[in-house]
């Protein structure tokens, strides 16, 4: 402790009364603590904020359109439908697995939503409900081939991305190429459907307002416990960071086309998972289960289920992306789901500081991920440079998040962090 | 040396096994295997190193199956095939190699498996309730929201420990709970088992430690090599009698050490 005087120990709250704490409270205990964290390897989202930060000073000096309005909102709409897969891949590293075959199994399910929307004449609302279905009926397949036969997931996986990649060329037939109608709903959302500019800056409030009241309701609650708590000053400040960010960047998105409800499906899907992995026991035993599969069995956790539940999860999310994917391009063909969707999906897992090695990671490493591949990428297209380019550098970076990851792994270890 | 007579006349036994058999592949862990315990009993299990102890352990905690025999749990025919089952049935297990996640706090560890409102998890009351049950234990742990990873061994100890409490169990496991621990944790656990024995609780301890067994134990039961080798009532046996079960013969190394030194003794003093 420090030389100020201390209250007597009783007065202290029950989690902050030994006496090798060194206080963490308040503004500057909080700075310390953060670095404290960084020291010891447990980066969290910086290195990737400093990578975005670097990457648009570059393709910015490189091409001034790059940061204008119109290629932001661009950019948005073009990370949703593969950040949307890249959640699922998340959930996958957390339990130390991986899936190989989610742009196949999104490749299937844009044949699918072509096939049933328009060949087969079903409405919006069937064609959605199969497509998860679809996604779903992946990942549990992958979940009992993997519990019952222990074959490793990435094997299991990579003979789904063959066999699903086969599934789509046979769905979409000789022609292989079905458009979507431009006047399908699916297609409206994904190219012109935009947050009116009075409901984006009412939803940027609302979110903020939202994490005040949540901060505020759980300091009170752990100051009626007798536990140490977020000062009310720190929680206002928390929320009006958050503030000024939405809003500024609301703003700025609607000096373009504005906040596509797409991207805004994104987001919502990042916050329901990152509610599902950090405040439910589902999410604790995710974490479990990637960090000791051992321990987590004798603890009475149903281990397989748990596997099976985040593969299903992952082909789902999959699936999704797929469903907009098509959407947004109105049209499913061969090349759908090909390319570079798998990787880039996982690379933006990764680099989102979602860990190989299982058990460390969140939801929000998908969206800080996928922005940084899209600007790649958006960048290298007008900077006129092919995919040749584009896919040398999104492997160099994906090298880099992998190699950070590793080397923080090993600090961790040095100072006794999982 | 007896089996089911043995217990305190009057009280209800809670767990037997009959005729245990468990074998890893060429390797038999197991032989026949007989084991008692009554309500508020507290019984020893020794032997040597690989005598076939955890492997007891585990079968018992559902951890592994057993090849054959029969467990009976409260008068009742049981199988207990998974270590949620034996939860169920109210077998807590605190394990040798402790099967903490290193990537979890202590709170999460504490909890893995009985949190607290499962769609909305209730963060502060089961910090509160840790910070308790880890006092209890005079446990020496700073936060209950730092990693398992970063504290030391006796520190996960008592987090195993306090973890096997939380969900009022019938019967207790102890393998080698004192392994690791300083000596006013060493005391608390061994008081915790006192306190386990007087509200009812079935315990079964393992120790390499006679004197910890001696001072808390009410029957030692000794395993060598897989087998049932003796099952004594503390007050009737000497250490001396224990070590010679545990090696399998009364002149072994450990007798021939203490015989050469107290003859040392006996030089020295005359
Ligand atoms: N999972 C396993 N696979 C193969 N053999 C095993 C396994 N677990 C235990 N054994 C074997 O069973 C025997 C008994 O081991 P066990 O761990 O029960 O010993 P122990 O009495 O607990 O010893 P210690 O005092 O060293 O903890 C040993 O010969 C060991 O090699
Ligand atoms: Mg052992």
């Amino acid at each position: 402790m420090t030389t100020k005087a201390q209250p007597a120990p009783s007065a202290l709250a029950l989690d902050l009364q030994d006496e090798r704490l060194q206080d963490r409270t308040g503004l500057r205990g909080q700075y310390k603590a953060f670095l404290d964290r960084t020291r010891s390897g447990d980066l969290g989202v910086l290195p990737v904020i400093g990578g975005l930060i670097l990457i648009w000073a570059v393709l910015q000096i490189l091409n001034p359109i790059f940061l204008s309005p119109a290629n932001l909102v661009n950019l948005t709409m073009e990370s949703s439908a593969v950040g949307i897969i890249a959640l699922g891949i998340v959930a996958v590293l957390l339990v130390a697995q991986i899936d190989l075959s989610v742009g196949s199994v999104s490749g299937l399910a844009a044949a699918v939503v072509a096939v049933t929307s328009v060949n087969m004449g079903w409405p919006v609302w069937l064609v959605i409900l199969a497509t998860i279905a679809l996604g779903a009926v992946i990942g549990w397949l992958y979940g009992q081939i993997f519990n019952r036969f222990g074959v490793p997931s990435f094997v299991v996986t990579l003979a789904g991305l063959l066999g699903f990649l086969g599934l789509q060329l046979y769905t979409l037939g000789a022609k292989g190429s079905i458009n979507l109608p431009f006047d399908s709903p699916l297609v409206y959302f994904a190219q012109l459907a935009f947050v009116p500019v009075w409901l984006s800056y009412v939803l940027a409030a609302a979110a903020a307002a939202s994490l005040f009241t949540t901060d505020y309701f759980h300091a009170r609650a752990r100051q009626h416990a007798g536990l140490s708590a977020m000062s009310l000053q720190n929680i206002a400040l928390r929320a009006g960071l958050l503030l000024a960010a939405l809003g500024v960047t609301v703003w700025y998105l609607n000096q373009g086309r504005g906040v596509g409800w797409m991207f805004v499906l994104f987001i919502v899907l990042t916050l329901v998972l990152n509610y599902m992995l950090k405040r439910t026991q589902w999410g604790r035993f995710v974490y479990a289960v990637g960090g000791n599969p051992e321990a987590a069995r004798r603890a009475g956790i149903n281990v397989r289920a748990i596997y099976t539940s985040v593969f299903i999860t992952c082909s789902t999310l999959a699936a999704v992306g797929g469903l907009l994917g098509a959407a947004r391009l109105a049209a499913a063909n061969q090349g759908s789901g090909t390319g570079d969707v798998n990787l880039n999906a996982i690379a933006a897992a990764v680099i989102g500081g979602t860990s190989l090695f299982g058990g460390r990671g969140s939801a929000f490493a998908a969206i800080l991920g996928i922005i940084v591949i899209q600007s790649i990428s958006s960048g290298l297209t007008l900077l006129n440079l092919d995919s040749s380019f584009r896919f040398m550098v999104t492997g160099v970076v994906l090298l880099l998040a992998v190699t950070l990851d590793s080397v923080a792994r090993r600090s961790r270890t040095s100072h006794g962090k999982a | 040396m007896s089996t089911s007579s043995s217990a305190p006349a009057g009280t209800p036994q809670l767990l037997t096994l009959r005729g245990i058999n468990k074998s890893f592949g060429a390797v038999a862990a197991l032989m026949d295997i007989e084991l008692d315990i009554a309500q508020g009993e507290v019984v020893a299990i020794v032997g040597d190193n690989g005598a076939g102890k955890s492997t007891l352990v585990k079968v018992l905690s559902g951890v592994h199956a057993p090849d054959s025999g029969t467990i009976t749990f409260e008068g009742q025919d049981v199988s207990i095939s998974s270590p949620a089952a034996a939860q169920h049935l109210g077998i807590a297990t605190v394990f040798q190699d402790l099967a903490l996640c290193d990537n979890l706090t202590v709170v999460d560890n504490l909890f893995l498996g009985r949190e607290l409102s499962p769609l909305r998890l209730n963060e502060v009351d089961m910090e509160v309730r840790s910070w308790e049950l880890l006092k209890q234990l005079s446990a020496k742990i700073p936060s209950v929201r730092t990693q398992i990873a970063s504290l030391s061994g006796g520190q996960r100890q008592t987090v195993a420990i306090a973890r096997s409490l939380l969900g009022d169990p019938k019967i207790v496991i102890l393998d080698e709970p004192t392994a690791a621990l300083g000596v006013a944790q060493t005391a608390e656990v061994l008081n915790l088992v006192e306190r386990l024995r007087e509200r009812g609780h079935g315990v079964i301890m393992i120790s390499h430690n006679m004197a910890d067994v001696q001072a808390v134990a009410d029957r030692v039961v000794v395993l060598r090599l897989g087998r049932n080798n003796g099952d004594f009532r503390v007050g009737d046996v000497s250490t001396e009698e224990l070590i010679a079960a545990i090696t399998g013969a009364s002149d072994n190394v450990v007798s021939r050490r203490s015989a050469a030194r107290s003859t040392s003794e006996e030089t020295h003093a005359s």
